[in-house]
């Protein structure tokens, strides 16, 4: 037993610092693409489109160690709960990943044309997004509710952001046509930041069900077999 | 230990929260210990257990060794009355009768509660008098065509009848493991109890008559109360509605099986059952 135990407590380790890593990724990717549009670097954008591989890889890898850590060690209790939650995790930051790229192509496209406007909600948007998601999985590696309530407080603000950007941009699409297609890349880049805020919203919810068994999703705090 | 366990908490901290009714309590009560001890001699194996366990649902009591559980099911049909020196304080009951009561006939008690052992015990007798036997003995054989009637009822019961019904006058020492462990099932079976206890039924057993009688638990609950000691947490997953787990002769948690293996309350019940000790 206490082989075994040390075993998949080993294994368990590995699957959470794997997942961590992919958080890494997929948040340095995030970043790399507000930043290349902010700085209209389209060097920086080409890195995001180019080099998604490495998550992708993560991803497969990860639900593998998920998948074997199930069917070879039968987990149950707080462990159970924690690979659940790694299962979703990866999807979630998987996620994240192309939503990096779907921001880095907006870009791109965006940066074809003159600047609409000096950006600056857009990148507090940026810094929200990754702050959530940077908390979400320290929520994760400490076990801790508090922190992933944080989270999921933080998400109202990123949402309040995005429709302010819309209404902007609204005025701005109105009074001159020519900012129309810029514009609504601008609002797409708002709408992939806040969706990255969503997933780690989920990752959060996710922490929360691990360490107190307790489903919050949907703003409903019950038991998961009530 | 393992050195990534977690430090266990102290018994104390446990015994002030135990839990007599499982969270959805739902099917009438069957059996009820109050405030129960038992002493082999001087040492106290059981502390205190209260609980309800419902009728037709599987129930399994887990834990380490020694700490209670298969105690606490002999106390159910007084099998531990047979061991000199023992003793029983606090309430135990069954259908609202206290089974300790003076003057309860422990032979009709035990038609009433049957029991299956760890290991499979039948008589050196022929597969058919092994299961007559009980009748014979129970004053319940009426004529020879009622006894065969029971016989094939109870081994229908047992999940064994087309297995042996073309030999059933061949001697039951020469069935496999798995197979004389469900005739002495059916033996148990055929005098008609109410409840099943069960002591660690499968652990002897190979996988695939390991899954034969756990199907076979599953289809007796419809008609008996059964309760079960393992030592395997996945059969207890498996098979059981509610579960017990118990340690150091005390009742930590009892409550619906999916909520003790998902998310369990107490912490030694978390650390037992993720295997942090035990």
């Amino acid at each position: 037993m206490e082989r075994v135990v040390r075993h998949f407590q080993e294994e368990l380790e590995a699957l959470q610092g794997r997942l961590l890593e992919m958080g890494g990724l997929a948040e340095e990717r995030v970043r790399l693409a507000v930043q290349g549009l902010v700085e209209r670097d389209t060097g920086l954008l080409d890195g995001v489109l180019q080099h998604d591989e490495p998550i992708n890889e993560l991803h497969i890898e990860i639900d593998n160690r998920c998948f074997k850590l199930l069917a070879l060690h039968q987990p149950v209790a707080t462990d159970l709960r924690a690979i659940v939650a790694a299962v979703k995790i990866n999807t979630d930051l998987e996620r994240v990943g192309d939503l990096a790229v779907n921001i880095a192509e907006a870009a791109k496209r965006y940066l074809v044309h003159p600047p609409v406007k000096q950006l600056i909600d857009i990148p507090r948007m940026g810094d929200i997004a990754q702050s959530m998601l940077r908390d979400s999985l320290d929520s994760f590696v400490r076990r801790d509710i508090g922190l992933a309530h944080q989270v999921l407080n933080e998400d109202d603000e990123l949402d309040g952001l995005k429709t302010q950007i819309f209404r902007e941009l609204l005025t701005f699409m109105l009074q001159a046509p020519a900012t129309v297609e810029p514009a609504l890349d601008l609002i797409l880049v708002s709408r992939h930041l806040e969706r990255i805020g969503d997933h780690a919203t989920n990752i959060a919810e996710d922490v929360i069900f691990m360490v107190s068994a307790l489903d919050v999703r949907h703003h409903a705090p019950t038991h998961p077999q009530a | 230990m393992s050195s990534t366990a977690r430090t266990i908490p102290s018994l104390a901290s446990v015994a002030s929260r135990q839990q007599a009714e499982p969270s959805d309590p739902v099917a009438p009560t069957k059996i009820e210990a109050e405030s129960l001890d038992f002493f082999y001699g001087t040492t106290r194996a059981l502390e205190g257990i209260t609980l309800r366990i419902r009728t037709n649902v599987v129930t399994a009591f887990i834990g380490p060794s020694g700490c209670g559980k298969s105690t606490f099911l002999r106390t159910m049909n007084r099998m531990n009355d047979i061991i000199p020196g023992t003793r029983v304080t606090g309430g135990l009951r069954i259908d609202g009768h206290d089974i300790y009561a003076p003057g309860v006939d422990v032979v009709a008690l035990r038609r009433r509660i049957g029991m299956v052992f760890q290991k499979s015990n039948p008589f050196p007798k022929s597969i058919f008098e092994n299961i007559a036997y009980g009748l014979h003995v129970n004053g319940m054989a009426g004529s020879k065509a009622d006894v065969a009637a029971r016989v094939e009822e109870s081994l229908r019961q047992a999940a064994l009848w087309d297995e042996v019904k073309d030999r059933l006058q061949t001697s039951a020492l020469a069935l496999s493991g798995g197979q004389q462990q469900r005739l002495c099932i059916a033996r148990a079976l055929a005098i008609r109890p109410e409840v099943l206890l069960m002591d660690e039924p499968a652990s002897a057993l190979d996988p695939i008559a390991t899954q034969r009688i756990e199907e076979l638990i599953y289809d007796l609950k419809k008609t008996y109360t059964i309760v079960i000691v393992t030592h395997s947490m996945q059969q207890a997953a498996r098979v059981s509605d509610y579960t017990a787990f118990f340690w150091l002769g005390r009742l930590v948690e009892y409550d619906r099986t999916d909520q003790i293996f998902t998310a369990p309350t107490e912490k030694l019940t978390e650390d037992y059952v993720t295997g942090r000790f035990g």
